[in-house]
């Protein structure tokens, strides 16, 4: 391909919209460490010294620690489990959508897309709390749950995209159906895998209403949730409220700032499908 | 064969049972709860309709739908013109190609109730104290505060947030658009305007109406923007329907009412999705 000459107008255009985009980001920075008595002066400006001891009265308040290990270890979860269980339902579907249970299964699934979460959110939080899954364990079922739909509709797409001429001559070795998914079709999906994987914690990370409604404990509190929870403690401090934001932020935004051509590239595969 | 037929069901069992148990199992309470009178605690009676025909009577529901509808609507629409037009910017030949994406994709992997909660500060502190600094003194209200206006503060937080994915789309998109149709069309003399509406939106029109609906659900089901900015106030101006499901459901006692309006709300958003794939499985006839 020829090398077209670089169109400085839109890339400056594009450079000024940035601004947008960061300045929240810049003005929570600023803020997140300044003092109170710096609130006065105009917000734009820049902290006379950095207050790093707004980011250790933050977490010792917020009880950051343990919010950041629920979050995670919800996330992680999640994010293994959902890959595993909706991947394998989307290869029995995918193979059999000629079967009639397998056809109806399928349209079980996409259609509960349509279904908002308030409808079913009343009888939940009465349901887990008789169960006793208001809980973590009861989060991290019920993410699975609600990226269900969505999965099987582009897992289903995708496996069936799979030749089964693949499948079949691991048929004729004798291999049984469970290996042949193990061995042949997870490794296929990897792409799938990875583009699943990386919106459903994007998704149980910043999630705030499921926690919200289900956690009765306050010390399974998730980082958003944490955030809500000491927004009357903050009101009279947004130092300290800006430095807890940004903590609750950072971690999702280094992995971010270390994987991004891959967020990216994945969720762009996503989309194409 | 035999064998393999029963490992394939086996293999659904794991996904039936969680969804059944926790979604199509509330889905059904739910509904049958919009039938009684239940406070979401002690005792109940079915009470038929009346729920339902309640919530057509009830000025805070009308309000509530006004308001998510109005809100919806507008977002979806600016969602979609700047994301295509940061998509069709970062897709030209540009420097920084890669940084810039980056960049705009940054707002969709932060928490929107966070991001809410600083633009509630940008809007009742930091905007305010601009105008003053700068002599408008027009725009130094807060306008989360005021009743009429307060619902674009919710719009403008929901699109900087939002555009973000959309972009990520549309970027898809267009990186399916063959480079050489480009070039035939430039020699031809078409001008730019007339190269998109003919030859680059026809082929991501499937992205665009992908994008509409998704936008247009997420933004019909808000909660955490209006939780972060305002509320649901002053009084009810922003109040949305997930909003009002939840405090009327937890805090009002009105847990079987809520839920009439949940399932009206539901068919609601049924008889937008049928609406919307029918066009998209026009488009799929066509290709």
């Amino acid at each position: 391909m020829k090398k077209k000459k670089t169109n400085w107008l839109i890339t400056s255009l594009l450079l000024i919209g940035t601004l947008l985009i960061l300045f929240p980001l810049y003005l929570t920075i600023n803020i997140a460490l300044k003092t109170p008595q710096e609130m006065g002066e105009p917000l734009l400006s820049l902290p006379n010294e950095w207050r790093f001891q707004n980011f250790l009265d933050a977490i010792e308040l917020t009880n950051f620690y343990s919010a950041f290990l629920n979050s995670f270890i919800v996330t992680f979860c999640v994010v293994v489990l959902t890959v595993l269980t909706n991947s394998l339902v989307s290869y029995a579907i995918a193979r059999n959508m000629h079967k009639g249970f397998y056809k109806a299964l399928f349209y079980y699934f996409v259609s509960a897309m349509f279904v908002p979460f308030p409808i079913i959110m009343l009888p939940l939080v009465r349901q887990t709390a008789v169960w006793n899954m208001d809980n973590l364990v009861g989060l991290i079922f019920l993410y699975i749950v609600f990226q269900l739909s969505f999965n099987v509709f582009i897992y289903v797409g995708y496996i069936k995209s799979i030749p089964i001429e693949l499948e079949e001559a691991a048929v004729m070795d004798g291999a049984s159906s469970w290996k042949i998914f193990w061995k042949v079709i997870f490794p296929l999906l990897s792409p799938m895998n990875a583009t699943v994987a990386i919106l459903t914690a994007l998704y149980a990370w910043n999630d705030f209403l499921l926690p919200l409604v289900i956690l009765t404990d306050p010390s399974d509190a998730t980082l958003p949730l944490t955030q809500y929870i000491f927004q009357s403690e903050f009101s009279t401090n947004y130092n300290l409220a800006f430095a807890s934001y940004l903590l609750a932020m950072l971690p999702m935004i280094i992995v971010y700032i270390v994987a991004q051509r891959w967020i990216i590239g994945n969720v762009t595969r996503g989309a194409v499908k | 064969m035999q064998s393999k037929q029963r490992a394939f069901l086996f293999m659904t069992i794991p996904a039936v049972l969680l969804f059944f148990l926790f979604h199509t199992y509330p889905l059904l309470q739910g509904v049958f709860y919009s039938f009684t009178n239940w406070r979401g605690y002690g005792d109940w009676n079915f009470v038929g309709f009346s729920n339902y025909f309640n919530v057509f009577k009830d000025m805070r529901a009308w309000s509530a739908y006004g308001f998510t509808f109005q809100f919806a609507i507008v977002s979806t629409i600016l969602v979609n013109i700047f994301s295509l037009l940061v998509a069709l910017g970062l897709n030209s030949n540009i420097k920084f190609q890669k940084s810039l994406r980056a960049i705009y994709f940054l707002p969709n992997i932060l928490s929107i109730l966070i991001v809410g909660f600083i633009f509630q500060f940008i809007f009742t502190l930091f905007l305010p104290q601009l105008a003053e600094l700068i002599g408008v003194t027009a725009l130094s209200t807060n306008i989360l505060g005021s009743p009429d206006h307060a619902w674009i503060g919710v719009v403008i937080m929901a699109v900087w947030q939002a555009v973000a994915f959309n972009t990520i789309l549309y970027l898809a998109g267009l990186q399916t658009v063959p480079a050489d149709v480009y070039e035939a069309a430039s020699i031809d003399g078409a001008n730019p305007w007339k190269r998109f509406w003919k030859i680059t939106f026809p082929i991501i029109a499937p992205f665009f109406t992908i994008n509409m609906v998704l936008a247009l659900k997420s933004f019909l089901m808000v909660f955490d923007h209006i939780i972060a900015l305002t509320g649901g106030g002053p009084g009810y101006s922003t109040e949305s329907i997930s909003v009002l499901i939840y405090s009327g459901g937890f805090e009002g006692g009105q847990f079987g009412y809520q839920s009439a309006n949940a399932v009206i709300y539901f068919i609601v958003i049924v008889a937008l999705s049928v609406f919307q794939l029918r066009i998209l499985q026009k488009r799929e006839v066509q290709q």
